[in-house]
This record gives structure tokens, C-alpha cells and sequence, in this order.
């Protein structure tokens, strides 16, 4: 191994060094030159970002526990454009009330972290990689949804997510041991040619999977979802269910595409059910909820329902579609939280309620909170629309029409909780409307890439083509 | 620019200058240009039409066509036939009218005219598009702006009104995309490349067990704007609900991408599947005639008959085409013409009596004629061109869908046919009485007297749709020509 082949590594390399340049930035700086970490941080993420789009060349290092192609590099500069865009919403809310109670960098810290996390669990190339990436997506969140350790209601959020979620990993590990069992390995490479639909590969299976949904919060693996969010920060919910939730999908969907491909058969019915489950789940939860986090914590899981019908079409279109619907659900999810987060840091109002008239106040607000929504919705000609549109021909493909007809009533009731949230701002000019304030410009400059993205990624079609030109990396 | 593309862009140019106007003032002088810009490039399109069929035998005509979407074969595809063109008559014409009829919106005007071009230009897309991609991307476009419209500007119960409306047309549009996924899946039959494009797929036979699964999805998805029982029930809601641009053009243009929908995709890109659903559709299609006709006659409030009204005469619209001939269908799509501007005008009279008297109860009106000349002589003469009275459009169009229905020899179409004229005579009734009521006899209320006479903007708005109706009706043979002719390729597919 020279030491050229390191830089395969390099979007990791790169968070670790701006994470070393964080600690190393906080150790020397005094008092008064705290709040500069924030542009700082910004910077170098935004470099490490632009480096990301260059191409990178396919390999593996380290015996083939660290693997990398086109694919998973693009889609770990998807996430960290991502985590650029959260940073910049959260941004003002970090300057006004986490510098100074001194906290600022570590709540960066632990973001980046995470994002190493996602990052080397994307790229894993066996079993062991894959937990500890796993594992470091997971617990610097748990400490990010305490961040506000005063409020009662993000303690209880914290040990209800640290709980679930090493239940999950426990579960997962249950279940790579048994696999373990089966086939004598874990790399990915391997166990895919020896794996076998034997009985306990099947379990193996099911209770990997089951750690996995979890993350994902699938159905019925999704109960500590709203109550998690609900307690979180805005923007650490956000995070979880677009970064932490994307990243999860789309190892899932790798590893079912190539190390479970001998248990297909077992894995679409599975995939079946729960997609079904979790769509009308998502949705008539969703119904009902008045607090926009929780609100969004149901949408979100709805959504999860979504990209899973990408899955059952276990080919190159698949793959394109669930990477591409990815990507346009973190610009517009990031949309959404983005604007509940401005509200939210302006006057701590978090209902559906609360936006009544909000258009009339702060019509640019409420412009991207419908863009966002409508995007979610499928709506065209925004991106989400394109998603959703092949997601259904994903599945269609395949011949599981029943499932599309299912996906699009889910959309239809969809539609109708997203109309909600517009109605309040828009049809309602409310007694007392939050009156209008101005964001920051790190919060103008977050929405503003998402509203891009919402705009772009679904007209201009060389996007989907490009991520469709390196989608068949596993299918040779 | 090609001469089809620029019915997208003008209003969309329109729309971005909208966002910079200050004050209701230039934000109806911007709509006002652009629509009559609009307006203008349709007359010119009619004629350049007759010109270029001269010429070109081709179904379409004016087509362009770029790759969008490489690998699911994705083109924005364009083309025009007769029956196209005259729908985007119709629009550009309703929405001028439109423009003219809201020029005093006091609350959010800026986003008022935004959305409603909006809701035009998705309208215009949808007929210029041979791909069914393209096509249903503007038909979502086209739909989803009424949401605001009627919750914003509407009246009475506006929230739930919108909020129904809304659904159910989205919903229907959800199960159409499952139907246009089918076709696409199905338009290798033949061993070529899959496509979304109309004109390919029609060349391609189409399983028959596709055909009679797909074709339900199809014409249900569209059938629901086009208010087919018992899917109808948010138009009455929402017409009453919406402010009277909107449901001018909801009833006038927006309700025809149903039967158009039908006819351009459902007939001729599954005409097996047609064939055999004809007969269940058709009884759906002749109960909601009879049911929208007897609805509009026990109704009191003036929007209620007319959306009611609407129901029964877009019934009709879908009954003819489930004839699958050729007289039938020229009737149909003169009805669709026909029942566009004189519904538009009907709504656009029920808002200029409601703005002045504040009332639409029927029983509340009275002797308006004396007072209203103007807006009075207009709604006598729509009402009696709503009839089908000869000289107007509206009895072009049901003598040669009566006639195309009778042309099927067989008891269930006779039967059915002879149900459905009755209904003729229930139209009569509903609107008489209506007429009747509000604007002869004795003024009902002492203080209509001093209401204001017809302003110039409102007259220019019902003179511009008052003369396509009085052409149609004087002179249909040019235009039946013309969609015969364009109707010839949707008749071979069902040989």
C-alpha cells in the first residue's frame, strides 16, 4: 500500500483535519474570538465540499474494509453539501445562543464527526467497517439532541434515542454474527458469492435489517422518531432525518443490491410490507400533528416509505432513483427545516398554528416553506416531483403495480397535511401573526442553496443522467 | 423560439415581471399585456394552421422536439392538431376575459394574477404536448395553483372547498400517472425503444389485457376533472367557493383537459381498452347528464346552477366521446368549445350581479334587466345559447353528438341516448326559470335601482367571449371541417 492510495480517503482525510483544526482552533482562541469558528468551520467544509465534486478514481484500501467508486463518492459529497447547508442555517442560531454559553465548537465537532461516521459507513467494505461507521454516525447525535440540556423534553429525547438506537446497533451486530455464522466472513465481496438462502442467513438477515430500519425509522421500527425530534434542536433533527437517515438508506440499499442479492427472493417481500406499512404510517400520522417537528418527523418517515419502492427494482434504474430521490429530499427536507428553524430562533414558536398569516409577514419565508413542501409533496416542476415520478417507474419496471397504485394514494394523503401547513401560512391571516423579522445571512445564504436545489436538480436533467452513468458500479 | 414554445414562455415572462410589479395598478397592466400578447399569437396560430395544413398532412403540425430525460427516453415534445388549437383558442380567450373581470382585486392582487398565470400556462403546456411525460408535468402545473386561488380569493367555505378540490384532482392525477406508467411500460409491444411519445406509442399495439387494465386509470384520472359522476363532487363546492376569474376559467378551460385527457390519450393510445369499456363509462357519463341537470334545477344559489350545469353539459362532453364515432366526436369537441365560453360567460355575469347586489340567491333577484341592460341582454343570450338554441354554439355541438349517438343501431345505445336528450329539456327548464326570474318581471328590491351600469372592462370581457360563441353558432362548417379532418387518426385506431 503506498501512500498515494490514502487518498481515496480523501473527503475523510479532509473532515479530519478540519475537525483537528476545530479543536486545535478552540484550545488557542480566547473568549472574545469564539464566535469565529462559525464562518471558519463554514470555510473549510465548503472547501472540502468543492474538492468532493472533483471526480475520484475507484479502489479499495486497507485489504478491502474501505472501498470507493463514483457512486459513493458523489453520494458522500451529496451528504456533505448537506451538512454545509445545515451548518449555515444553524449558523445564527449557534452565534446567538451556543457561543456563549461556550459550545459552538463542539456542536460542529460532533456534526463533522457524524458525517465521518456516515462517510466511512458508506464506504465500508465489510461488515466490521461498516459497524464502526455505524456506530460513529450514532453517538455524537445522541449528544447533539441533549444540546439543549436545560429543556426536559431534549433529555428525554437524548436517552430515548441513545436507548433505541443501541438496540439497534445490538440487534444489527446480532445479526452480522449470525451471517457471520453462515459464511465464515464478513466482507461484503465474499460472503456475496457464499451466501446462501439458508435459514439462519434468512435471520441473519432479518435482524440486521432490523438494526438497520431502525436508523431509517422504517415501520414499526419508528417510535422513538417524533419524540426525538420533537426534543432535538431544529437543526439536529433536521440532520437526523436527512443526513443520518440518507447515509442509512443508502448503504441499505447497497448492501441489498449486492451482499444479500442470493436472499432476494426473502428480502423484497420483506422490503414489501414494510414499505407499505411505513408509507400509511408516515402519512396518517402525519395527519394530525400540530408541532412542525413532529409534523416533519412523520413526513419524513413517509418519505423513508418512498424511497424504499426504488429498492425493489434491484437493477441500475433502481439505484439511480433511490440515490437521485435521496439527494432531492435533503435539499428539500433541509428546505423545510431551514425555514422552522428561522422561526423558531426568532420566536420560539414551533406549531402549525403559529404560522397562521405568515405569508402576510414574511412572504419570502413562507415562499420557501411552500417550495420545500411541494417539492415533498411531488409536486412538479419542482424536484421532488421527478423523484417521486421514478421512483414509481422504478417500481413499475419491475411489474409491482399494485405497489405504485398503493404509493401514489400515499401520496395523494401526503399531499393533504402539506396543504395544512400551507393553508395556515397562506389561506389564514391569523389573530396575532409572527411579526415580520429579518434572518441572519447565513440562514438567507442555507435556504437559498436549498431552494436552488429544489429548483435545479429536478428540470435540468443532466443531474439524473449523470448519476445514472456510474449507477451500474454494482452490477457488473 | 418556435411558434408552440411561446405559449409557455409569454406567460411565464409574464409571471416574472409580475413579481416586480408595486400595486394592483401594474400588476394588471403586465397580465393584461401578456394575455393579449397571448391572446394574439392564438388568433395568429389559427390561421397559420389552416396555412400549414395545406401543406403538411401530418397528425401534427408545428412539432419540435428535444431530448430532456435520456434514459427513460423523456422528450418535451410539441405539436398541434385542430382540436389542440382550438382549445388554446379557448383558453388564451377565457383567460383574457379573466383578466378583464378581476381587474378590481383588492386583497394580495399581485399573487392573484401570478397564480392565475401560472394555472394558464400549465393549461397551455398541456395542449401543446405530444409526450405524455411532458403533458402531465403541466397538467399537475395547471391544477395545484387553484389551491390559492380559491382559498385565498374564494368565498364561503373556501378552506374545505379548496382543500377538496384539490385532493380529488391531485388524487385523480395520481392514478393517471399510474396509467401513463403503464402505457410507457407497454410501448416496447412491438420490440421498440420504451417512449412517452403519443405519436409513437399509437403506432405500437398494445397488449389488449393492458389495454382494459390501463384504460380505467386513464380516463379516470382525467374523467374526475371532467366531472364525471360520482366523481364530481368538487365542483359544485369549489365553483361556488372560487372568486369568478377562476371559476371562469376552471369551468371554462381547466375542466376541458378532462375530455381532451380522454380523447388525446385514453381513445387513442388505447382503443381496445376503449372499446371495451365503453359501456360501463357510458352509463356513468348518461347518469351524471340527467344528475347535473335535475342538481342545477333544485339549486338556488346562481354559482350552484351553473357549476351543476357544468357537471351535466361536461357529461355530456365524456358521453359523446364514448360514442367512438366521428360525428359524436365533433360534437364533442365543439361542446367543449361551446361549454367554455358560455360557462365563462355565466360565471362572469354571476360575479358582476353578485358584486353589485351582494346576493346570488335566485329567489332574492328580480328585474335586473331594467336596470343592468347590458349585463342583462348578455345573460339572456347566453342563457338561450346554454340551451342549445340554433344560431349559437351550444346547438352545434349537442346536434352532432345526438346525431353521432343514434348512429349506433343497438337497444342499450338507444336507450341510453333517448335518457340523455331528455335532458335537453331539464336544461331548458333550469334555465328559463333562472333567466326568468332574476332578470325580468318586477325589480325585487327598491335599492337595485341605483346599481351601477356595466364598466368598460367588464364589457370588453363578455363582448370578447360573447363573439367565438355567435361565429360557432352562424358558421360551424368551417370549424367541423377542420376538426373532422384531425379526427381521422383517432378513427383508424379503433378499425
Amino acid at each position: 500500500m503506498n501512500l498515494e492510495s490514502l487518498l481515496l480517503m480523501r473527503s475523510e482525510i479532509g473532515l479530519i483535519i478540519i475537525i483537528l483544526l476545530l479543536i486545535i482552533f478552540e484550545i488557542f482562541s480566547n473568549k472574545k474570538q469564539k464566535a469565529a469558528i462559525i464562518p471558519f468551520a463554514l470555510i473549510l467544509l465548503a472547501i472540502n465540499t468543492i474538492i468532493g465534486f472533483f471526480p475520484l478514481q475507484t479502489g479499495e484500501i486497507f485489504g478491502g474494509m474501505f472501498r470507493t467508486n463514483t457512486l459513493l463518492h458523489f453520494f458522500k459529497t451529496t451528504l456533505s453539501l448537506g451538512v454545509l447547508i445545515l451548518l449555515l442555517q444553524s449558523a445564527d442560531w449557534l452565534k446567538e445562543k451556543v457561543v456563549a454559553e461556550n459550545k459552538a465548537t463542539e456542536f460542529i465537532i460532533l456534526i463533522l464527526s457524524s458525517l465521518l461516521g456516515a462517510n466511512f459507513m458508506i464506504s465500508s467494505g465489510d461488515f466490521l467497517m461498516f459497524y464502526i461507521g455505524l456506530e460513529l454516525t450514532t453517538l455524537p447525535v445522541a449528544a447533539l439532541v441533549a444540546y439543549e440540556a436545560s429543556k426536559r423534553k431534549s433529555a428525554e429525547g437524548a436517552v430515548k434515542y441513545i436507548l433505541s438506537s443501541a438496540l439497534a446497533s445490538g440487534t444489527a451486530l446480532f445479526g452480522i454474527s449470525l451471517l457471520y455464522a453462515t459464511t465464515g466472513t464478513l466482507y461484503f465481496d465474499t460472503m456475496a458469492t457464499v451466501l446462501t438462502s439458508s435459514h439462519l442467513a434468512i435471520l441473519g438477515f432479518i435482524f440486521f435489517f432490523s438494526g438497520l430500519a431502525f436508523k431509517i425509522s422504517l415501520v414499526p421500527f419508528h417510535f422513538w422518531t417524533a419524540d426525538v425530534y420533537e426534543g432535538a434542536p431544529i437543526n439536529v433533527a433536521s440532520y437526523l432525518s436527512v443526513i443520518s437517515k440518507g447515509a442509512a438508506v443508502v448503504i441499505l440499499m447497497i448492501l441489498l443490491f449486492t451482499v444479500f442479492k442470493p436472499l432476494m427472493p426473502a428480502w423484497t417481500k420483506v422490503i414489501y410490507i414494510v414499505t407499505i406499512a411505513t408509507m400509511f404510517t408516515g402519512n396518517l400520522f402525519a395527519l394530525r400533528q400540530q408541532n412542525m417537528k413532529r409534523f416533519l418527523a412523520y413526513s419524513s418517515i413517509a418519505q423513508a416509505g418512498f424511497i424504499l419502492l426504488g429498492l425493489l427494482s434491484v437493477d441500475q434504474l433502481g439505484t439511480a432513483t433511490v440515490i437521485y430521490f435521496v439527494a432531492i429530499y435533503i435539499f428539500s427536507n433541509l428546505g423545510a427545516f431551514g425555514v422552522v428553524q428561522a422561526i423558531s430562533s426568532a420566536t420560539n414558536k414551533e406549531n402549525m398554528d403559529d404560522y397562521e398569516g405568515l405569508y402576510r409577514t414574511n412572504p419570502k419565508l413562507s415562499l420557501v416553506m411552500m417550495l420545500a413542501l411541494f417539492s415533498l409533496a411531488g409536486i412538479p416542476p419542482l424536484a421532488g416531483f421527478f423523484g417521486k415520478f421514478f421512483l414509481y417507474a422504478a417500481a413499475a419496471s419491475k411489474g409491482y403495480w399494485v405497489m405504485v397504485f398503493i404509493a401514489v394514494v400515499n401520496a395523494t394523503i401526503s399531499l393533504y397535511y402539506y396543504l395544512l401547513v400551507i393553508r395556515a401560512m397562506f389561506l389564514r391571516k391569523g389573530e396575532n401573526p409572527i411579526p415580520y423579522f429579518k434572518s441572519g445571512n447565513y440562514m438567507r445564504l442555507g435556504l437559498l442553496i436549498a431552494v436552488i436545489g429544489i429548483l435545479v436538480i429536478g428540470l435540468y436533467s443532466p443531474i439524473y443522467e449523470y448519476i445514472y452513468s456510474f449507477s451500474n458500479v454494482f452490477f457488473n | 423560439m418556435d411558434i408552440l414554445s411561446l405559449f409557455v414562455v409569454v406567460p411565464v415572462l409574464t409571471v416574472l415581471v409580475l413579481v416586480f410589479a408595486k400595486n394592483l395598478k401594474q400588476a394588471r397592466v403586465i397580465s393584461l399585456i401578456g394575455m393579449t400578447i397571448q391572446f394574439a399569437m392564438s388568433i395568429n396560430l389559427i390561421f397559420a394552421y389552416i396555412k400549414e395544413r395545406t401543406v403538411n398532412t401530418d397528425i401534427m403540425v408545428f412539432t419540435k422536439d428535444a431530448l430532456w430525460f435520456e434514459n427513460f427516453n423523456i422528450h418535451y415534445s410539441i405539436g398541434v392538431d385542430a382540436i389542440s388549437v382550438l382549445m388554446i383558442a379557448l383558453t388564451s380567450t377565457v383567460i383574457l376575459a379573466g383578466i378583464f373581470i378581476s381587474w378590481k382585486v383588492d386583497d394580495l392582487a399581485k399573487e392573484f394574477f401570478v397564480s392565475l398565470i401560472i394555472l394558464a400556462s400549465g393549461v397551455f403546456g398541456f395542449f401543446i404536448s405530444i409526450d405524455l411525460f411532458t403533458l402531465f408535468v403541466f397538467y399537475e402545473i395547471a391544477v395545484i395553483p387553484m389551491y390559492l386561488l380559491i382559498g385565498i380569493w374564494g368565498s364561503g367555505p373556501k378552506e374545505n372547498s379548496a382543500m377538496k378540490l384539490t385532493l380529488m384532482l391531485m388524487g385523480a392525477s395520481a392514478v393517471l400517472s399510474v396509467g401513463i406508467l403503464g402505457i410507457y411500460f407497454n410501448s416496447n409491444a412491438d420490440g421498440g425503444a420504451l417512449t412517452f411519445n403519443i405519436l409513437e406509442i399509437a403506432k405500437v399495439h398494445i397488449p389488449v389485457a393492458a389495454q382494459n387494465l390501463f384504460f380505467p386509470f386513464v380516463f379516470i384520472g382525467f374523467a374526475v376533472i371532467g366531472a364525471l359522476f360520482p366523481f364530481h363532487t368538487w365542483s359544485p363546492s369549489g365553483h361556488a367557493s372560487a372568486p369568478t376569474a377562476v371559476s371562469m376559467l376552471h369551468a371554462g378551460v381547466l375542466m376541458k383537459l378532462g375530455g381532451y385527457g380522454i380523447f388525446r390519450i385514453a381513445m387513442y393510445l388505447l382503443p381496445l381498452g376503449a372499446i371495451n369499456w365503453t359501456d360501463f363509462f357510458l352509463v356513468l357519463a348518461g347518469f351524471g347528464v340527467i344528475y347535473g341537470a335535475f342538481g342545477a334545477v333544485m339549486q338556488k344559489d346562481l354559482k350552484y346552477v351553473n357549476a351543476y350545469a357544468s357537471v351535466s353539459h361536461l357529461s355530456l362532453v365524456l358521453f359523446a366521446l364514448l360514442m367512438l364515432n366521428k360525428t359524436a366526436w365533433t360534437g364533442a369537441i365543439i361542446q367543449s368549445l361551446s361549454h367554455g365560453l358560455l360557462t365563462a360567460l355565466f360565471f362572469a355575469l354571476i360575479g358582476m350581479v353578485y358584486g353589485r347586489t351582494h346576493t346570488r340567491e335566485i329567489e332574492k333577484l328580480g328585474g335586473l334587466m331594467k336596470i343592468l341592460p347590458f349585463i342583462g341582454a348578455i345573460y339572456v343570450i347566453t342563457g338561450l345559447a346554454y340551451l342549445g338554441l340554433p344560431g349559437f354554439s351550444g346547438f352545434v355541438a349537442e346536434m352532432n353528438i345526438f346525431v353521432g349517438a343514434f348512429q349506433h343501431p343497438d337497444m342499450f345505445h338507444r336507450i341510453i341516448t333517448i335518457v340523455v336528450i331528455s335532458s335537453i329539456v331539464v336544461t331548458a327548464v333550469y334555465i328559463l326559470r333562472m333567466v326568468g326570474k332574476i332578470m325580468m318581471g318586477p325589480l325585487s328590491n327598491t335599492e337595485y335601482a341605483k346599481l351601477p351600469k356595466a364598466t368598460w372592462y367588464e364589457k370588453a370581457g363578455l363582448i370578447l367571449l360573447m363573439i367565438p360563441v355567435i361565429i360557432i353558432g352562424v358558421m360551424p362548417f368551417g370549424l367541423s371541417e377542420m376538426i373532422k379532418a384531425s379526427i381521422q387518426p383517432f378513427l383508424e385506431r379503433l378499425l
